[in-house]
């Protein structure tokens, strides 16, 4: 009885988190290798400063990254940039300040600013707003060890095109197999050695979408390394509390179960 | 406390005598943590504590969420990013409220079944049970206010939806959604008083868990065998019973700190597993998601919502009778409803002389159907309302019904109980006797 209706309700939970997830489309979602996956994933920090250039080169023409404090660049577990690059490159950004109404160089306090000109979406939580990920079996469990799948979406957003282009309505529309609907509205953003990575790093295609993708989850989940972490302090301690309490409660019981079994 | 005998609490020093006639909160906490309780409790028993503990979490992660977070509709989603970027450790206490909540949730349905399954809500214990489903009806409703906060897109679309079924009930139905809302749609006045509810219900429910212990610590726990306590002395009770304390605090805090490793793994390591993406994306009236889907655990219900459409003839019959005041829209809110409702009818609905499904041969079948039921319609409610999910929702929604209405006053006639045990005493010593 009780481990039927527990178990049921485990599978219950885990086919509808899956379900609700699986709506969106027949899209082809890459199931890329990435650092930060599973529980000790983490982000590799030479690859998140890459993606941060990929971006500010070229993303950053069209998207903004609002919800993001320039700061945080500096941050641990993050990009890591020495905190002199982070406010070199903080003065980089023009900032429009409503005080002034005019634009300044941007400080460390300021957000990366937003950027709605060619009607992009913000990319701040991107990386968290699709669900690549839904097994197997539609209960999304695996979603434990390769993360939501929205880095995985990303980069198969920027590896997808197919290279077919059409005209609707007056928008061309571009044919990408990880997209739903099969067409967006994204001219291909990269093609392959668009940026020169300080680390000499492979510029392909293929690295600089991964490079960008694991630069976007940071984005969304600055904290990702510190929650990882409280994790296993905390899921440690209760494991050893519950080894205590397992003894303390068979002690307990055993002269009230001896009596029992006496009787 | 009247209920079963036991030893109450006696001032010793003149210290405790001088409070104890002033004011007894001594023995009040005394009596209740020294309650006897039936010996032969098993696991099920400990979703209790969980829920208690659910409760206390909630409370504490809200009420310091609530000084980050700003209840504005140009403000709300920019201050849940605030708290998971800026705040100290607000990103965890964030976590901790959202999976909180799904925790809640799984161990109230357990708690459910489990009293469906071994009779609790009968004789003596149905004011424990409608208070419990009083207790569950604001769980629903606290969590469902609550997602509306952060103000993402399924937030906002949800608000409108759930809304829109008071706007279905007939006449009276479009001033009250207007009403509800504070406007003619979702926006800033109601995402105001729904910060507002949302966080005035959980202590409404505080205060309905201790009538919820209360009464049963004057008819005493159920338990597995369901067969009740002898009250006759206190030697009789002894031999059925334990103390709460020590017994089952530290069996309840043993269970309850397993269950917390799974709810901390899954915190640190898959917090939005039962999120939605689309809650990531900032509230827009004018984009609909693809699929409105609720947080899980409003799935069974929102399948039987769905389930009867215009064409079931149920439906068709009702807004024939009714001179078509009940349409289709209506007539789903009704059955939603009303599928919660019924199990608070369980009490007298259930005919049958023996209370632990344990010793009901038929009973059972019935019962693992009810509860498998129950996990098909929360998959159904996930699926896009579209043959063949919208078939199998009617069905289970069918079913949902027939068990309360049909099942259980007619298995009461036609059952044959197996033979139950005399005393608690006995059935404990039968379980622990045979073992090892």
């Amino acid at each position: 009885m009780i481990k039927k209706l527990t178990l049921s309700a485990i599978a219950a939970v885990g086919l509808l988190a899956g379900a609700a997830n699986a709506a969106g489309g027949e899209t082809h979602i890459e199931d890329f290798d990435f650092s930060f996956e599973g529980p000790f994933g983490k982000f590799d920090q030479n690859q998140l400063q890459r993606g941060l250039k990929v971006y500010t080169e070229i993303c950053s023409g069209c998207h903004g990254l609002q919800y993001v404090p320039l700061r945080t660049l500096h941050d641990e577990g993050g990009v890591g940039l020495p905190e002199d690059q982070m406010i070199a490159y903080a003065a980089g950004i023009d900032i429009y300040d409503p005080e002034i109404d005019d634009y300044r160089s941007g400080k460390p306090t300021d957000n990366f600013p937003a950027n709605t000109a060619a009607g992009a979406p913000d990319l701040s939580l991107m990386a968290k707003a699709r669900a690549g990920f839904s097994g197997p079996l539609g209960t999304g469990m695996n979603q434990l060890f390769k993360g939501m799948g929205g880095a995985e979406y990303i980069a198969s957003i920027l590896t997808g095109y197919t290279g077919h282009e059409k005209v609707e309505a007056g928008v061309t529309l571009y044919e990408n197999s990880a997209f739903p609907g099969g067409w967006i509205s994204m001219a291909p953003p990269l093609y392959g050695e668009d940026v020169d990575f300080d680390d000499h790093h492979d510029n392909s295609l293929h690295h600089e979408s991964m490079d960008t993708a694991a630069f976007l989850m940071w984005a969304a989940e600055p904290k990702m390394m510190a929650r990882k972490e409280t994790g296993f302090i905390g899921v440690f301690i209760l494991i050893v509390l519950s080894v205590l309490l397992y003894a303390t409660n068979k002690t307990l019981w055993a002269p009230v179960k001896r009596k029992a079994k006496e009787s | 406390m009247s209920g079963i005998p036991h030893d109450h609490y006696e001032p010793k020093s003149n210290g405790a005598k001088w409070l104890h006639s002033r004011l007894p909160v001594v023995g009040l906490i005394y009596d209740t943590l020294m309650i006897p309780t039936p010996k032969n409790l098993n696991w099920m028993w400990i979703w209790g504590i969980v829920l208690a503990f659910c409760l206390a979490l909630q409370i504490i992660t809200g009420i310091v969420l609530v000084m980050h977070y700003t209840p504005h509709v140009d403000l709300a989603f920019a201050s849940i990013e605030h708290i998971m970027r800026d705040v100290n450790g607000g990103a965890f206490i964030r976590y901790l409220h959202m999976n909180g909540a799904s925790l809640f949730f799984i161990a109230v349905y357990l708690h459910i079944f489990r009293g469906l399954y071994y009779g609790s809500y009968k004789a003596p214990r149905e004011i424990t049970w409608i208070i419990g489903m009083l207790i569950y009806i604001l769980m629903m409703a606290t969590g469902f206010l609550g997602y509306v906060l952060p103000w993402g897109q399924m937030s906002f679309w949800g608000a409108t939806v759930i809304t829109g079924l008071f706007g279905a009930i007939p006449f009276i139905g479009e001033p009250l959604q207007t009403w509800l809302l504070g406007g003619p749609a979702v926006d800033n006045a109601t995402l105001n008083r729904f910060f507002s509810l949302h966080y005035l219900l959980p202590f409404l429910i505080a205060g309905l868990v201790i009538v919820h212990i209360w009464a049963f610590h004057n008819t005493g726990n159920n338990n597995p065998a369901g067969v009740e306590v002898r009250r006759g002395s206190k030697a009789d009770a002894e031999k059925d019973t334990l103390p709460f304390w020590p017994y089952f605090v530290i069996k309840d805090f043993f269970a309850l700190a397993v269950v917390l490793v799974i709810f901390f793994a899954v915190v640190s390591f898959m917090p939005n597993y039962l999120g939605h993406p689309d809650n990531y994306i900032e509230a827009n009236p004018l984009v609909t998601p693809a699929h409105i889907v609720p947080e899980w655990y409003y799935l069974p219900f929102y399948a039987i919502l769905r389930a009867f459409t215009a064409d079931v003839w149920v439906v068709q019959i009702a807004s024939f009778v009714t001179g078509g005041i009940v349409d289709a829209k209506f007539f789903g809110v009704l059955a939603m409803f009303g599928a919660i409702f019924v199990m608070a009818l369980a009490p007298w609905l259930d005919t049958s002389s023996v209370r632990s499904g344990k010793y009901r041969p038929m009973f059972k079948w019935w019962f693992w159907l009810l509860a498998i039921d129950f996990i098909v319609l929360m998959w159904c409610g996930a699926m896009p309302a579209e043959p063949p999910y919208s078939i199998i929702s009617l069905i289970g929604a069918s079913y949902w019904f027939a068990y309360f209405f049909v099942i259980l006053p007619l298995l009461g006639v036609i059952e044959k109980p197996l033979p139950t045990p005399a005393t608690i005493e006995e059935d404990f010593n039968a379980h622990y006797g045979k073992a090892e």
